[in-house]
């Protein structure tokens, strides 16, 4: 269509042509009657303009058609004509109607002449509605061109088109399909094509299940004896096969690739449904039917045997037993010498606070991972000591608490007022700290203050910056200057009253249990820690209560002390601030000598019933006692419950080994006896006194698997104890080369224990492996061993921890053979002790016996000797001789006589 | 004689319970309450069948006598009766099962080496 009005070029020659005839025809008419010249030539005027020709289109004019006018003559647009066909031919006859009808009005007024004029009797108006022509509609003046617009000539010019394009450029033009003409080559085919027409035969072959797979049996047989029994196939010529092939009929055809394809989605119903199954069961005379049959009565009888010897099986021998899973277990017992050694797992050292100072005591935290407390003394010795004595009260030696987490700087410090050489944490409240100063004091700390900050310092180096902001601001202070922070004691005792030597071990009594004056032990209400016991080269054991005194007791002068305590620096907890320099022991006994006058210099100490808090413990426990007393801090309510109130506990023990200065063990009982003349209490006597030891005792400890099993170290050697056993220790080592320093159970394995030795080295000691020397020795450090404390922190983790005389303390780990018992070690240790007592006992009477031996012996020899000085014998010996001679020839005569019957036993007696 | 010879059985040190079923895996006698020998029965059943159709399939002139399975808890003990014909009800199966400790696979094999 758009081309309509292109494809008009091609007929413009020829419409040019007819307009100039056109004018030629005006101007013809004009020079004819001069009289309308003008008018006419204005007209003339007039109608050039309105024609195209300026735009090589002289028979187009231009039209506007009113929305009226489209009415009339039916053209309007959109509706009677559109931009797909805008042509309309108009009868001119109706134009001129129209132009008389409205004369001026009309639309065709401009244009009234060429109507008038057309030769045709219909004249073509085609829409404009690109405004092509600047109007919505135009004219066309001449037939030829309205020809060339209703029947535009197209293919002529196309195919010019074509023609010139064919030259220059090839163009593909893909095969047309056309439909397929039979020329009778499908009928050929089908004569061709091969159709089944006979029906398949079916064969089923089946044979037993039995018979398959069985083995076939191939015999031998005569081929003649039997007709028909050989069938000859002789091979000949098949005639099918000598046609010679000359002609071969192909036909070959080429279709396009045909393929089918198809997709259809099934819609499933969604539908609900559900399935019920029960089990399928027999009513009771279906079962009973079952059950008298013949076939059950045999099929039982049949397998009644099988099921009995299978049941029987395994009680008669168990096949299942795995054998190998029992071998495991002895392996494990000879485990390797590799993997028996302690390994390094930490150390610590201060360069500040532990110059020129030695380690004293360990201990490890009881509830917190990975702290542990050490307490440092000058290493000093006496002389030098005395001779230092006024720099040394300036230098005051701290208890320093190190964490895993920082292996530089101390946690906590705490001041000790003198030199502590033993410390312990109290079983029931781990905030609380009981220490023994070198000059007699005890002291007491309270750090639950810092609970917090040990708790938070077991995280981690890298937890540092958040338990900052939890912190009071002088912690906070103190941890950006990494300066640890002192905590001052917050009480000690009176000097006057206690220990007048340092005091060299200190013990928590448990928790059940509390004694009174005279050492007996009643039962513990509040069921926390209360009473501790010291004791001191001084002589002297004391038992102290954490309790308030009687306020009647307390004399006026103490109570001044007690006034001027309470002005105490505010940091201070003032959770003992009733002891503070007032406190007094309960009890103090004494070990005196029972042969001489004095008393032993006990320095270690240990109890029949002792805390053994080595383990991590629940912090649960702990958490529940305060409970009781609420917020408060237990300690600080302690009040001494009258005394008629308590139950005496008689199951106590109130025995204790001691190990003294000189080498000595003793055992005795702290139980209180009136004097009989004066009623003084004075202490009772020491049941037994052993000296072993060559030098100080160090280690006096209860093995914490057996509560009678008592290991002592001292001097040179070591020995074990049995409570109850008094002829001497159930096992001593021979004198080793270094002194013994100190030494300590483990805490996993029975019978295992560790000692440490001057020259830095630990022996660790297998009785189950050999009893005559250490089953490994391993270097720890270059000088002396000080103190050793195991640690259980899981069942995978053992810690040790070692401190050395230069104030390193080593914490190592316990390989797994060492701290992982065998299945009944136990046992096997306590057969030992057992057969060690036995051993003790034998040898005593051994040596009883041998000593009367000896006696006869020497009285023998003695005679004899008397009887070779004498050369001849005096007159009393010979008679003696002969007496003993005549004595020896009546008994033997006796014996004959009796042996043949002629004297009768009974007349002997006679 | 029947209930004699289970009674036997049933007696045995260890022994749980016992139950019968015909050879399509329903229970004729049991010894046990009913939902466990429901149970039993209708689990045993197919296993069973899976076993013996192993057995005969490696070897088809052999035939399945005797099952055991031991599990950690306990251990289950099954006599199955003759080879089963589509629709006869007869031939049963026994299950027993006792109470034993159990073993670890190792030393089974290991019983196997014995043997």
């Amino acid at each position: 269509m758009l081309d309509s009005p292109k494809s008009s070029k091609s007929s413009a020659l020829s419409a040019k042509d007819s307009v100039k005839k056109l004018k030629i025809k005006e101007e013809t008419k004009a020079k004819g009657s001069a009289k309308g010249k003008r008018k006419q030539l204005g007209k003339k005027d007039e109608e050039v303009d309105i024609s195209m020709a300026s735009m090589g289109h002289p028979e187009i004019f231009p039209l506007v058609f009113t929305g009226k006018t489209q009415e009339i003559l039916n053209c309007r647009i959109n509706e009677d004509i559109t931009e797909e066909k805008p042509y309309k031919l108009l009868k001119k006859e109706d134009i001129i109607q129209d132009m008389k009808t409205r004369a001026a009005v009309s639309d065709f007024h401009p244009v009234k002449k060429i109507v008038l004029e057309y030769p045709g009797e219909e004249l073509l108006i085609v829409l404009d509605s690109e405004f092509k022509y600047g109007q919505n509609f135009y004219l066309v003046a001449t037939e030829e061109a309205k020809e060339s617009f209703l029947n535009p000539p197209e293919a002529e010019e196309e195919e010019a088109d074509t023609k010139e394009g064919t030259t220059e450029e090839y163009v593909y033009k893909p095969p047309v399909r056309k439909p397929w003409v039979s020329l009778g080559s499908e009928k050929e085919i089908e004569e061709e094509s091969v159709n089944e027409s006979l029906r398949k035969i079916k064969y089923m072959i089946s044979r037993v299940r039995r018979e398959f797979g069985s083995k076939v049996k191939f015999t031998d047989r005569n081929a003649s004896s039997v007709k028909d029994g050989y069938i000859e196939c002789t091979s000949y010529q098949d005639k099918n096969f000598i046609i010679k092939k000359l002609e071969k009929d192909v036909g070959a055809q080429v279709i396009p690739k045909v393929k089918e394809m198809s997709t259809q989605t099934k819609w499933t119903y969604p539908r609900n449904a559900a399935t019920q199954y029960f089990p399928r069961e027999f009513s009771d005379e279906e079962k009973e039917l079952c059950l008298s049959s013949e076939d059950l009565k045999e099929f039982i009888i049949s397998v009644f045997l099988r099921v009995e010897i299978a049941l029987q099986q395994n009680e008669i021998m168990n096949a299942f037993f795995d054998d190998w899973k029992a071998l495991a277990e002895d392996e494990s017992t000879f485990g390797g010498k590799s993997d028996a050694y302690l390994k390094e797992y930490q150390s610590f050292t201060d360069l500040h606070y532990l110059k020129h100072r030695t380690v004293s005591c360990v201990c490890w935290h009881p509830t917190i991972y990975g702290i542990i407390a050490v307490s440092v003394t000058e290493r000093l010795s006496y002389e030098e000591r005395i001779a230092q004595s006024g720099k040394l009260l300036l230098r005051k030696s701290p208890i320093l608490f190190w964490s895993f987490s920082d292996p530089i700087h101390p946690q906590l410090m705490l001041e000790c007022p003198e030199d502590v050489y033993c410390f312990e944490f109290c079983p029931s409240d781990p905030n609380i700290i009981a220490g023994g100063c070198m000059n007699g004091q005890v002291v007491l700390w309270d750090i639950s203050e810092y609970e917090e900050k040990l708790q938070n310092a077991k995280t981690g180096a890298g937890g540092s910056k958040n338990t900052a902001v939890n912190m009071p601001t002088f912690i906070q202070a103190q941890q950006s200057g990494k300066e640890p922070h002192f905590v001052r004691y917050c009480a000690v005792s009176s000097i006057e009253y206690g220990h007048k030597t340092v005091i060299t071990d200190i013990h928590w009594l448990p928790d059940y249990f509390e004694v009174n004056r005279m050492g007996i032990a009643f039962e513990n209400r509040i069921g926390v820690c209360v009473q501790l016991i010291t004791c001191s080269p001084d002589c002297s054991i004391l038992f102290w209560d954490l309790r308030a005194p009687k306020p009647t007791i307390q004399s006026s002068f103490e109570k001044a002390k007690e006034e001027k305590a309470i002005e105490a620096p505010p940091d201070v907890p003032t959770t003992f601030k009733h002891l503070d320099l007032s406190w007094r022991p309960l009890i103090k006994a004494n070990l005196s000598k029972s042969d001489t006058s004095g008393d032993y210099s006990p320095t270690k100490i240990s109890l029949a019933e002792e805390h053994f808090h080595y383990r991590m413990q629940d912090k649960m426990q702990y958490q529940i006692k305060p409970e009781i007393f609420g917020d408060e801090n237990p300690y600080k309510q302690l009040r001494v419950p009258s005394a008629k109130a308590l139950k005496i506990l008689e199951n106590i023990p109130t025995n204790f080994f001691v190990g003294t200065e000189d080498g000595e063990v003793i055992y005795s009982d702290w139980k209180m006896e009136r004097e009989s003349d004066s009623g003084r209490l004075i202490s009772q006597k020491p049941a037994n006194k052993y000296t072993i030891h060559d030098g100080v005792v160090r280690t006096i400890q209860r093995s914490p698997f057996f509560k009678d099993i008592i290991l002592s170290v001292g001097g040179w050697n070591f020995a074990i104890w049995k409570e109850g056993v008094t002829s001497g220790p159930i096992l001593q080592s021979c004198c080793s080369s270094k002194r013994y320093t100190v030494g300590h159970w483990s805490l996993s394995r029975a019978g295992v224990f560790f000692i440490g030795r001057e020259d830095g080295n630990i022996d660790i000691w297998d009785l189950l492996e050999k009893t005559h020397e250490p089953s490994q020795t391993q270097n720890i450090s270059i000088s002396m061993i000080t103190c050793i404390k195991p640690w259980i922190v899981s069942s995978k983790q053992h810690f040790l921890a070692i401190s050395d005389n230069f104030g390193t303390l080593h914490i190592l780990e316990i390989s797994w053979t060492l701290s992982h018992p065998s299945s009944n070690e136990r046992a096997s240790v306590d057969h030992y002790f057992e057969r060690e007592v036995k051993h003790l006992d034998y040898f005593e009477k051994r040596q009883e016996f041998r000593a009367k031996e000896r006696r006869e012996l020497e009285l023998e020899t003695q005679r004899k000797k008397t009887r070779v000085a004498g050369g001849q014998k005096s007159r009393e010996q010979m008679e003696e001789q002969l007496n003993i001679n005549y004595a020896d020839f009546l008994d033997e005569e006796k014996k004959i006589l009796t042996g043949l019957g002629l004297l009768k036993a009974t007349d002997r007696f006679a | 004689m029947l209930s004699n010879l289970l009674f036997r059985i049933q007696s045995q040190k260890g022994v749980q319970g016992i139950i019968v079923v015909n050879s399509e895996g329903i229970p004729i006698k049991s010894t046990v309450d009913n939902s466990t020998t429901v149970q039993y029965a209708g689990l045993m059943h197919s296993f069973i069948m899976k076993a013996r159709s192993t057995v005969r399939d490696i070897d088809p002139q052999n035939d399945l006598t005797f099952l055991r399975i031991r599990s950690k808890k306990n251990e289950i003990m099954i006599a199955p009766g003759k080879s089963p014909s589509a629709l006869s009800i007869k031939p049963p199966v026994e299950i027993p099962f006792s109470q034993h400790v159990s073993r670890p696979s190792m030393a089974q094999n290991l019983y196997s080496l014995k043997k």
